[in-house]
């Protein structure tokens, strides 16, 4: 029988409580700085890490606060540092900005154990795959986060540039005239 | 300074060097030696690729059907000729880069058997519908330059109410004298065309403009479209970029494009004057878009002509039939030397955009070095669009696209005067066109952005709902666990 009245109690506290942090995060809501809220809505949003804070969010809180530079985000590109700057009023250098060639992960066939440890960490699951069956990544979601090479146990997953197509050839910058 | 005094019905432009004299006074060659294999893209329009039909080893006839046109907007492809079915691979395209694209290879037989199509009786009895349909069938684009599918151009005409055909016979690119060629030897056929397609649109009349540099191809036309009156042939002045479409209708009906708009929004059509040859080839002959006239000149050929040539043949062997001096040799070019696109090799096919092949020698081309901008505003008087060049330059300089946007790089057409006739030799085309890929590379990264955001929005809700989930079953086990320890409790009460 007390079980039975201990299993109520707890179901109710619980209930009760939560209730209670439900209508507390309504009413009690901390206001964020909107413009934390713009930098986040412009940023890439798949929590990759390469900036070096733990995501997104974190590193819009640093580039509004100034302790970190618009152009903290490798995925993001000239594109963003351009609308980071004009966004927050900050003067950039845009012509010193060299975008990194982009890179994909892909699976070398030969070694992978399918173990999936990488399509587990992957944040946009670009990998597919089954337990010992060699995985695959999918070239189109895959956003360059390294974080597959680092979990990799046979390090077949390496990083390389992006084939590039007749599609997407572009011409290149002319060079610049002496000054 | 004394822009003033200019023709006000056409903006900017240059005049330079022709170099038309050396193909403009001889016939077409229709005698090159059919290749041992012909290299035939299936991309050789704008929109879609076409999707092969045939297979491996395949007999195929000339002018048989390769590969279907996929969705509204493409273009089929047929045989050149008559051979096997050698390959579908990847091979270098007519491109800057070169790159692979997807090929469909035969290998000739030198029988040249045609392919059995229906010849109407009354081709300029056709419905309009009947005239489109057979246009798309046979694959015809705006050979031009553009290689817009024709047929959807006809079928835009019908649904708008056009009143004028325009038929652009301009060929105002240096060297190139294909239009031209054309013009003198087969004007029957292009009028005939010019019929069919006013027909095809339901319009009522259509006007032909032609440079004043090709008195002989104005008089073939003349003399063709008199029993016409319908078509009109008239002269406009030499000056570049006058085959640029809107320069060439503001020139001749004082209407001018909108600037987002397109030709048929003020009533008008423009088509190409080879397009009308292939018009006419495709409904009265039934014969699909398998060749075309390519002029090849340059400093390093020596035998300049222009060439009819089957679609897929490799420039190579073109080059080698008019004589190309290969140590002479410093710069490959297919189209005109203002617009056209250089070539990093010569084995790369023919293709329906090829008007030209330009082999430049070391004395027609020079390398020049490139100065500051010293703000002289050559540039500006120049642009037939009435853009400001040197500025879109300097922001793209600084990577500033946005602000090169907002000065209207979208309106560039590259026609390439600024460059030309820059002082300090400043490559503003190229800026252009590199503005322009990046531009484009940015909005395939947002689209790219979108769905990373989207993928990774998710992947946390998946993980969310999976550890909501595994504490839901902890839950039940404790519980189930707890019930079950009370009834042994209970049990052993009642036993004791």
């Amino acid at each position: 029988m007390y079980v039975f009245s201990a299993i109520i109690i707890l179901t109710l506290l619980g209930l009760a409580l939560g209730l209670s942090l439900g209508i507390a995060a309504k009413y009690l809501k901390v206001e964020s700085d909107p413009l934390i809220e713009r930098v986040e809505a412009l940023m890439p949003g798949s929590q990759c890490g390469q900036c070096g804070f733990p995501g997104c969010r974190p590193a819009a809180e640093a580039v509004v606060s100034g302790a970190a530079p618009v152009t903290l985000c490798p995925p993001g590109g000239s594109a963003l540092v351009e609308q980071l700057a004009k966004l927050l009023g900050v003067d950039v250098d845009l012509s010193q900005t060299e975008d990194a060639e982009p890179m994909v992960a892909r699976v070398s066939e030969d070694t992978c154990t399918g173990c999936t440890r990488c399509f587990k960490v992957c944040p946009t699951d670009a990998i597919v795959g089954a337990p010992k069956q060699i995985h695959a990544v999918v070239a189109d979601a895959c956003i360059g986060c390294k974080k597959c090479v680092a979990v990799c146990p046979t390090e077949c997953l390496q990083m390389h540039p992006i084939d590039v197509t007749l599609r997407d050839w572009r011409w290149h910058k002319p060079q610049l005239a002496a000054a | 300074m004394f822009a003033f005094l200019e023709n006000p019905k056409f903006r900017g432009g240059i005049h330079a060097e022709e170099h038309k004299a050396e193909t403009c006074d001889k016939p077409i060659a229709t005698n090159l030696p059919l290749p041992k294999k012909l290299y035939i893209p299936v991309q050789q329009h704008v929109g879609k690729p076409a999707e092969p039909i045939v297979k491996v080893g395949e007999h195929v006839l000339k002018g048989q059907l390769l590969a279907y046109s996929q969705g509204t907007i493409s273009a089929p492809v047929h045989a050149p000729s008559s051979g096997v079915i050698l390959d579908v691979q990847d091979f270098p395209a007519p491109h800057p880069s070169a790159l692979p694209i997807r090929t469909i290879v035969i290998e000739t037989d030198g029988e040249e058997k045609w392919f059995k199509y229906a010849i109407p009786e009354k081709p300029f009895e056709l419905d309009p519908e009947e005239i489109c349909l057979r246009v798309g069938g046979a694959g015809v684009v705006g050979l031009g330059g553009a290689v817009f599918p024709s047929a959807v151009k006809l079928n835009l005409g019908r649904k708008n109410q056009i009143h004028t055909l325009l038929i652009n016979a301009g060929e105002c690119e240096p060297y190139l004298t294909c239009d031209d060629l054309l013009m003198q030897e087969r004007a029957v056929e292009i009028v005939g065309g010019i019929r069919l397609m006013l027909r095809g649109m339901n319009a009522p009349k259509a006007i032909v403009g032609i440079e004043d540099n090709k008195p002989k191809a104005f008089k073939a036309m003349q003399a063709a479209s008199t029993e016409f009156q319908q078509i009109s042939v008239v002269q406009v002045p030499t000056r570049y970029p006058m085959g640029w479409d809107r320069q060439m209708l503001r020139y001749l009906t004082g209407n001018e494009i909108p600037a987002d708009g397109r030709a048929t929004d003020i009533g008008v059509v423009i088509h190409n004057v080879a397009t009308t040859y292939a018009v006419y080839q495709a409904v009265c002959l039934s014969k699909p878009l398998i060749s075309r006239v390519v002029t090849v000149s340059g400093g390093a050929v020596s035998k300049p002509q222009n060439v009819e040539v089957p679609i897929g043949t490799l420039m190579s062997e073109v080059l080698a039939f008019c004589g190309v001096e290969n140590e002479k040799l410093a710069r490959l070019i297919m189209g005109g030397p203002m617009m056209g696109e250089v070539l990093p090799h010569a084995d790369v096919p023919v293709v329906k955009a090829s008007s030209g092949i330009l082999a430049l020698s070391h004395e027609d081309i020079f390398e020049p070095e490139v100065k500051p901008c010293i703000r002289c505003s050559s540039c500006v008087t120049a642009c037939p669009v009435g853009l400001l060049p040197l500025e879109m330059a300097s922001r793209i300089k600084a990577n500033k696209l946005d602000a090169a946007v907002d000065l209207g790089l979208k309106d560039c057409i590259s026609c390439g005067s600024c460059s030309y006739v820059c002082p300090s030799n400043i490559p503003l085309v190229h800026y252009f066109k590199f503005a322009s890929g990046e531009l484009f590379s940015r909005q395939q990264r947002e689209h790219k952005a979108e769905q990373t955001k989207r993928l990774a929005e998710n992947r946390t809700q998946r993980m969310e709902r999976i550890k909501a989930e595994a504490e839901e079953d902890a839950r039940r086990v404790m519980e189930a666990r707890a019930a079950r320890q009370a009834a042994e409790a209970k049990a052993q009460e009642e036993n004791a």
